[in-house]
């Protein structure tokens, strides 16, 4: 548990604040939507690298491969756990004693 | 060795279990069986009709010419796809929730179902497409001639095997697309086929690399060696030429009318896109996986001067793997033709819909009912522009020589559907962007595109070699590679550059200067929050008559079948016992959306429009109406206004014919009392003159009492007619004023002692002579006359015990006010109105004159310029004169 997770209010006082699994989920959605520009910046990345034919500190091309391969694989896999994670969400809609239980 | 024969018959054989595929697939769906049909896998699977035989054979060949260059193609739709919750979903929900048939449709329903265009679109993606077809028939045709090289018996001449590829291709896509006319324009047999498709070439690809990484170069250590030792083994970009064509793909990505096709129009499930999120991109990488290791054993073992987009394909020949070279050529040919049939597809919708249609429409007006059977027309305009289609794509491979890398001709196609991208977001965001705008950005891009990039692509018979070095007219800041002088640049880059950034100019400038139609503005607010309200804004109104010409026209489009189906459905849904459903606007709105999924959104408006007898609900005709309303509002409001002004004047009607009544009534009481007062001095005369001339030896005495009773009479009767002549006078207005100069005072004075002179009745008069030194210019024997009368008649009806009167007089705003009260029990409530009227008494016991006294006062008054008024709340009896002090000045 984080730290913060310990001032749950007291009172049955309705909170100020969205609730924290609704919190979480917009959170979850912004990172969904940012990670295309995270992505993007990883494959402008390259740009910097030294180029050229002639010049022998290159960078090798099986490099080159495995950085945009890997940057690829790592967005495949991002995308796939917030397709999950959103999924998820959904599936908690529809059932909130899940979600209650989930939450504690 | 494979012959070209058994290429023909492997090629047949593969169409043929296509065909197999996709008739099962329709058949299975229309049991309503086979969810898994409409699983993410398949929607993914159709996604993938993205890599075309340009990624085939094009992405090898790209990556031994550029180095990783070739990757932008596919990293470009995976940042689209990863970023699916910024705009693939709104494009997905806009789609469906639109019914739109294409892109085309997609555009013309948010710029206000705006057919011109649409048909921009239509044309911009039908040149867009060219390129991409020749494509696919030069791929083909270089995969053929692969074989038919090492195929001594072949029979092989390029031009005329490019003609029998397209005309080929055409055949299968008319075949495979036009089959059915769906409601909604999906085709479950089509996306299972290509689904199918993408399967097998990604495993031939997958089987090309693994044969390469593992058979020949030994292992991934050794390729990776192999791979930095190779003439492209350094990292080596053009950073202009990545960033646009990362940027390239991506807009075209969304922008092709094929992956419109398959990733707006054929998906089933908005939750799709949320697996294809992360599977479509994997595809793609496992697709590029083993392009570079194909490209640099290429490189290594071809030899110099062999054509490195058939890499995939004559690596494995090279290596005698005739069964692996045979896979890859399915591969290369499913790609080809996956892609043919769905941009055939799309595009001879597009054209149907948008450019046919339409015109056949026009021609047809008024009888949308009658003519022909819409179906067929709808069919035959498909099959005829899929052929026009692919005629175009081989023309193009003619004229472009055929010699030019696949990438490149790809891009070119690329960059001219990209064009479409300002007004597809800003009309998907931005409230403001309009129909001008669009057409304007749309315009200017398409044509920079074609100067800067299709016409110098296409080589000399289109654009002269001297134009291309100098610019037009010797103008050299527009040479079409080189616009504005700025050199240097790839062209690709220089294009894509120019045109886009021209285009989203033109666009928003045009889209701010202008101002959208109504409709325009409700589909924009429709379109940006498609999330806040997803339900289509369009009425019908119709009669029950229509009905059944509207069945009719539904069974021309929709098939009599389903037509049945869907009307009886709406019937049973409306409750009524009749077959045919009532025309409600919710039903003419459902049955437009399901026509539109046939012939597009515009020429559905139109058709129904036609039958309903044009009185579909536009937002012109809603404006109209509103006006009407106003109108109708106003106009009622003055009829109340008017009906106001009628019951006043009732009002005023009955309370004048009161007042009628009443002075007839007085009139009558007048006459009688006339009659009556006239007949008693008569009587008296009579009577005292008979005894006077028949009673003899009446003593003088006697005589003079008798003839002074007739004389006082006589005066009465005088007296009478004096005052009826008097008021007579005095009402026709033919009275003279004796104008005089005295003061107030004087004239009250004779007034008040010619008035009680000869009464026995004691009358106390108060006044106040101080404030009656008011000199007045009148006619002094008139106002005399209202004053002698106002005071015998306080003389004759106060009754106090010890009856006062009090005159009073004061100089009030330029008036000369006189008040007369006295201290008796006053005039009735009900009687002050009447007082002045003429023959008027108050109560008929105390008979003392004719009732002409106060009517002959308002009269004089009248005519004096001032007025006489019952002065209530004084504790009796009490009159008002006014006098203007305009006589009062005069007399100084």
């Amino acid at each position: 548990m984080s730290p913060d997770e310990d001032h749950q209010p007291s009172g049955a006082r309705p909170s100020l604040f969205l609730e924290r699994q609704s919190y979480r989920r917009r959170r979850l959605t912004d990172a969904a939507r940012l990670l295309p520009f995270l992505g993007a910046a990883l494959l402008a990345l390259p740009l910097l690298w030294p180029g050229g034919q002639d010049t022998q500190d290159g960078v090798p091309l099986s490099s080159a491969i495995f950085y945009i391969f890997t940057c690829w694989a790592a967005m495949i896999v991002a995308s796939l756990i917030f397709g999950i994670a959103a999924r998820r969400m959904v599936a908690r809609d529809d059932s909130e004693a899940e979600s209650d239980r989930w939450q504690r | 060795m494979a012959t070209l024969n058994v290429l023909i018959l492997v090629c047949l054989g593969y169409v043929v279990l296509l065909f197999g595929v996709a008739f099962a697939a329709d058949r299975i769906a229309a049991a309503g069986r086979g969810a898994w049909l409409r699983s993410p896998l398949i929607y993914t699977l159709s996604l993938s009709i993205y890599c075309t035989a340009w990624t085939f054979y094009g992405a090898v060949g790209n990556a031994a010419r550029s180095g990783l260059e070739f990757v932008t193609i596919y990293l470009g739709p995976t940042l689209v796809m990863i970023s699916w919750w910024w705009g693939l979903r709104k494009l997905v929900r806009v789609g469906r929730s639109q019914r739109v048939t294409s892109i085309a449709d997609l555009i013309s329903s948010r710029y206000g179902k705006s057919n011109t265009l649409a048909i921009c679109v239509t044309i911009l993606a039908v040149l867009g497409g060219t390129p991409y077809i020749a494509l696919q028939l030069q791929s083909i045709t270089l995969s053929f001639s692969i074989f038919a090289e090492a195929d001594p018996s072949g029979f092989y001449r390029e031009g005329s095997s490019v003609f029998w590829v397209a005309a080929g291709l055409a055949v299968f896509a008319i075949l495979f697309g036009t089959r059915n006319l769906d409601a909604n324009e999906r085709h479950h047999g089509v996306v299972t086929a290509i689904a199918l498709e993408s399967v097998v070439k990604l495993f031939a690809l997958l089987a090309v690399g693994i044969f390469v990484v593992w058979g020949i170069a030994g292992g991934v250590a050794p390729m990776m060696d192999r791979i930095d030792a190779s003439e492209i083994g350094q990292w080596n970009v053009n950073a202009g030429r990545w960033t646009t064509l990362i940027f390239l793909s991506a807009a075209a990505f969304i922008c092709l009318p094929r992956m419109f096709q398959v990733m707006v129009v054929e998906n089933a499930d908005e939750g799709h896109l949320r697996t294809a999120a992360w599977a479509f991109p994997l595809y793609l990488l496992l697709i590029s996986l083993f392009v570079v290791p194909i490209a640099v054993v290429g490189l290594d073992l071809m030899p110099e001067g062999s054509n490195p987009d058939l890499f995939v394909l004559t690596v494995p020949l090279s290596q005698g793997n005739d069964w692996l070279a045979m896979l890859s050529f399915i591969g290369g040919f499913s790609s080809a033709t996956s892609m043919v049939i769905v941009t055939a597809m799309a595009l001879s919708t597009m054209v149907s819909n948008h450019l046919v249609m339409p015109i056949w429409l026009s021609t047809q007006e008024g009888s949308g009912s009658v003519s022909g059977d819409v179906r067929n027309v709808v069919l035959m305009a498909r099959r005829v522009s899929i052929a026009v289609i692919m005629a175009l794509g081989f023309f193009y491979y003619r004229l472009s020589g055929g010699g030019a890398a696949l990438t490149s001709i790809g891009l070119v196609a690329f960059a001219g559907i990209s064009q479409i991208l300002p007004a597809l977001v800003g009309g998907l965001f931005w409230r403001g962007a309009t129909r001008t705008g669009a057409l304007v950005g749309l315009t200017v891009g398409f044509l920079l595109w074609i100067y800067t990039l299709l016409l110098p692509g296409m080589g000399g018979a289109l654009m002269p070699d001297s134009v291309l070095q100098n610019g037009p007219f010797g103008w050299g800041w527009l040479r079409p590679q080189a616009l504005f002088g700025i050199e240097g640049m790839d062209p690709m880059v220089h294009t894509v550059m120019w045109s886009l950034s021209l285009n989203t100019v033109a666009f928003c400038v045009a889209s701010l200067l202008s101002f959208p139609s109504p409709l325009e503005r409700l589909q924009g607010a429709q379109f940006v929050n498609v999330f806040d309200h997803s339900v289509a804004l369009r009425g019908w109104t119709g009669s029950v008559a229509q009905s059944e010409d509207l069945m009719i026209m539904t069974q021309r489009i929709l098939g009599a079948g389903p037509a049945q189906e869907f009307f009886q459905a709406e019937a049973e849904q409306q409750g009524g016992r009749s077959s045919l459903p009532e025309p409600t606007p919710a039903f003419l709105e459902r049955l437009e959306r399901e026509l539109s999924g046939s012939v597009g959104a515009a020429t559905a408006h139109a058709m129904i429009g036609q039958i309903v007898g044009g009185s579909s609900v536009s937002v012109e005709d809603l404006l109209a109406v509103a006006d009407e309303s106003a109108q109708m509002l106003e106009y009622s409001s003055q009829l109340e206004v008017k009906s106001a002004e009628l019951s006043r004047t009732a009002r005023q009607l009955r309370e004048a014919n009161t007042k009628l009544t009443q002075i007839s009534e007085q009139k009558d009481s007048f006459l009688s009392q006339v009659s009556h007062e006239l007949r008693t001095p008569m009587t008296s005369i009579r009577a005292f003159s008979e005894i006077m001339r028949d009673t003899d030896g009446l003593s003088s005495e006697e005589q003079t009492r008798y003839a002074a009773i007739i004389h006082d009479e006589a005066l009465r009767l005088t007296r009478l007619l004096d005052d009826l002549l008097d008021l007579s006078v005095l009402e026709s207005g033919r009275v003279s004023l004796n104008m005089g100069g005295d003061t107030l005072r004087s004239v009250l004075d004779r007034a008040v002692s010619s008035a009680l002179a000869g009464t026995s009745q004691t009358l106390t008069v108060r006044r106040s002579k101080a404030s009656e030194r008011i000199p007045l210019r009148t006619d002094l024997d008139r106002l005399g006359q209202v004053f002698i009368n106002l005071i015998s008649n306080a003389q004759k009806y106060c009754d106090a015990d010890d009856p006062v009167l009090t005159i009073s007089a004061h100089d009030v705003g330029g008036q000369v006010v006189i008040d007369f009260a006295d201290n008796g029990s006053g005039i009735p409530p009900e009687a002050r109105s009447m007082v002045f009227e003429k023959f008027a008494r108050v109560g008929v016991d105390k008979a003392g004159g004719a009732g002409l006294g106060l009517a002959i006062c308002r009269e004089i008054m009248q005519r004096l310029g001032g007025e006489i008024s019952y002065l209530p709340g004084q504790g009796g009896g009490a009159f008002r004169v006014r006098l203007p002090l305009a006589y009062q000045q005069a007399a100084q």
